[in-house]
């Protein structure tokens, strides 16, 4: 059983759509309230390796894609939750399951304003300390 | 009771000369706690990304970095080639293999950079001497193939820029012949020297379990026992063929070591690597004219000198892409700094946080000046005396002549 069969059976009940862009780029649409347990199963579980997350403003809410991938057969499986609520966008941090999810989350916090429950140190990575209060530059214009 | 005294290293390092901010905290001599301090260089390259179509990213995102200027060109290309249908149905197979050379030839130049510095950092100034003058070969071998010794241009979607042409081909191969002698005396002035290994070895120790939990990537990984490789696990370029035969180096130690010696056999196995793709490098086009850039998503990754080099491109039909993210190696090495310092000394603290090779960028050897006479090149000696007289002249300002 490949790597794909084993993600897709242990997340079984979590998944919401499943799209396998080819033989080694899958897509995986998760709720974001089962993001840490998600996670858990992934990196912890399979030993899969935490790539990067990448946020996305769409219109349909903000847009979060974890990275993990599977170094044996360089196969990457993104996650991806949607938060509806792009006035006070939230969920739950990943630092609790890996410490790399720390300056990501940090990033992604500054640049969209999604706010991550939990994290330990959630303060300004990149951008400058006079950069003015809830202006977020990855945020697209209405 | 103790007593926390925090010592800065930064925001301009005063060795790594680029902009960071190390805070760290010591008892005595310990180092008990770190901050780490960045962003003092973000210039929004994501953001620009959005605002330039498919074949300026390329040029734009070659400026993320002087060093490992050619792994963000190529991971972006390969994130829209992804999205393309891969990077062997768009590419011809003479441009997958002017490509590898492209990446192998940095990994050589990066690494011998990386040492000198690291020879410089622990006071070992031959060092340093040494793997700049060998490094100097290997930029001319890129001044060669695409006119510049850094930001090469090489990369664009569906093919290269710029052919190796025939009678380039000996000249490469002397010096690949020139570099392995060279590789060999690092091999032993390094690994065999008593003074280096007592220096080295055991300190700023990152264990398998610290490097998963951090997800850290390249030798930083490897050198911690963590067997990854891009190159190996997502092949690309010439070595998806599956034509050339080399092999991925793996320490255990996790100390700085083991991170030098790992990259030492790593440029050896490069040399191996380029010679190859010079030998089998087949005739034919460089470029398919890649027209349209269909909607969807894709992701591209090459193994970069310092890591795993990420790029997450996502495309609605228009020239331009609507979100571009870019994860360069050392946004992941640099954070395991964190636990890479803490109960070490202040002393070790410079060459641990080095040890991950964070990027910074290198200077030009050569500058063209704008005279209402017309354009003037300088040369180095020129530029020691400019330097010289600004010297001088500041020196008169302030009255110390």
């Amino acid at each position: 059983m490949g790597i794909a069969e084993i993600v897709r059976e242990r997340l079984n009940g979590k998944i919401i759509s499943w799209q396998m862009s080819n033989p080694r780029r899958y897509y995986l649409t998760v709720k974001k309230e089962d993001i840490v347990t998600v996670a858990r199963v992934l990196f912890e579980d399979l030993s899969l390796r935490f790539c990067i997350a990448s946020g996305v403003d769409t219109p349909e809410g903000i847009e979060i894609l974890y990275h993990f991938t599977d170094d044996k057969s360089g196969i990457i499986f993104s996650v991806r939750t949607i938060i509806e609520d792009k006035n006070q966008p939230d969920i739950d941090s990943l630092v609790t399951v890996f410490s790399a999810a720390e300056w990501i989350e940090r990033e992604m916090w500054e640049m969209l304003g999604i706010n991550f429950r939990g994290h330990p140190n959630l303060k300004r990575l990149l951008l400058a300390e006079d950069w003015p209060e809830g202006e977020y530059p990855l945020r697209k214009k209405k | 009771m103790s007593h926390k005294v925090v010592v800065p290293i930064g925001p301009y390092h005063p060795l790594q000369e680029e902009p960071e901010f190390f805070q760290l905290y010591v008892e005595g001599e310990k180092v008990v706690d770190i901050d780490i301090i960045i962003g003092y260089n973000h210039r929004g390259i994501e953001k620009i990304a959005e605002a330039k179509h498919y074949d300026q990213v390329a040029y734009l995102v070659e400026r993320i970095c002087g060093i490992c200027s050619s792994s963000h060109p190529y991971a972006y290309v390969l994130a829209v080639e992804d999205l393309l249908g891969g990077e062997l149905a768009v590419v011809p197979e003479r441009a997958l293999y002017i490509r590898t050379i492209i990446d192998e030839l940095q990994r050589i130049h990066s690494h011998l950079l990386w040492l000198g510095l690291a020879g410089h950092f622990i006071g070992y100034n031959t060092v340093w001497m040494w793997a700049w003058k060998y490094r100097e070969p290997v930029l001319d071998c890129f001044e060669i193939i695409s006119g510049n010794r850094n930001n090469y241009a090489m990369f664009k979607i569906g093919g290269v820029r710029r052919d190796i042409r025939d009678e380039d081909i000996p000249v490469l191969n002397k010096a690949m012949d020139e570099i392995e002698p060279a590789l060999k005396m690092f091999r032993g002035a390094i690994m065999d020297d008593p003074v280096i290994q007592m220096r080295l070895k055991g300190i700023g120790v990152l264990t398998k379990k610290q490097a998963i939990d951090w997800c850290v990537v390249g030798p930083t990984a490897r050198a911690s026992g963590v067997n990854i490789d891009i190159r190996r696990d997502e092949p690309y370029g010439a070595l998806a063929l599956g034509t050339i035969s080399w092999n991925v180096i793996l320490e255990q130690e996790g100390d700085i070591f083991a991170k030098t010696v790992l990259r030492i056999l790593e440029m050896e196995e490069c040399v191996g690597i380029i010679r190859q793709c010079l030998k089998k490098l087949p005739k034919g086009e460089i470029d398919f004219n890649v027209k349209d850039i269909p909607p969807g998503e894709g992701i591209g990754r090459v193994e970069a000198p310092r890591g795993e080099c990420f790029h997450y491109i996502r495309s609605d039909g228009t020239s331009r892409p609507v979100r571009h993210k870019i994860r360069a190696p050392s946004f992941m090495n640099v954070a395991s700094n964190k636990v890479a310092c803490i109960g070490g000394t202040i002393s070790d603290a410079a060459i641990t946080l080095a040890a991950v090779d964070p990027c910074y960028c290198c200077t030009e050897r050569l500058a063209v000046i704008e005279r209402p006479s017309g354009k003037r090149i300088m040369n180095g000696w020129d530029l020691i005396k400019l330097s010289q007289e600004k010297t001088q002249r500041i020196k008169e300002k302030i009255g110390h002549a």
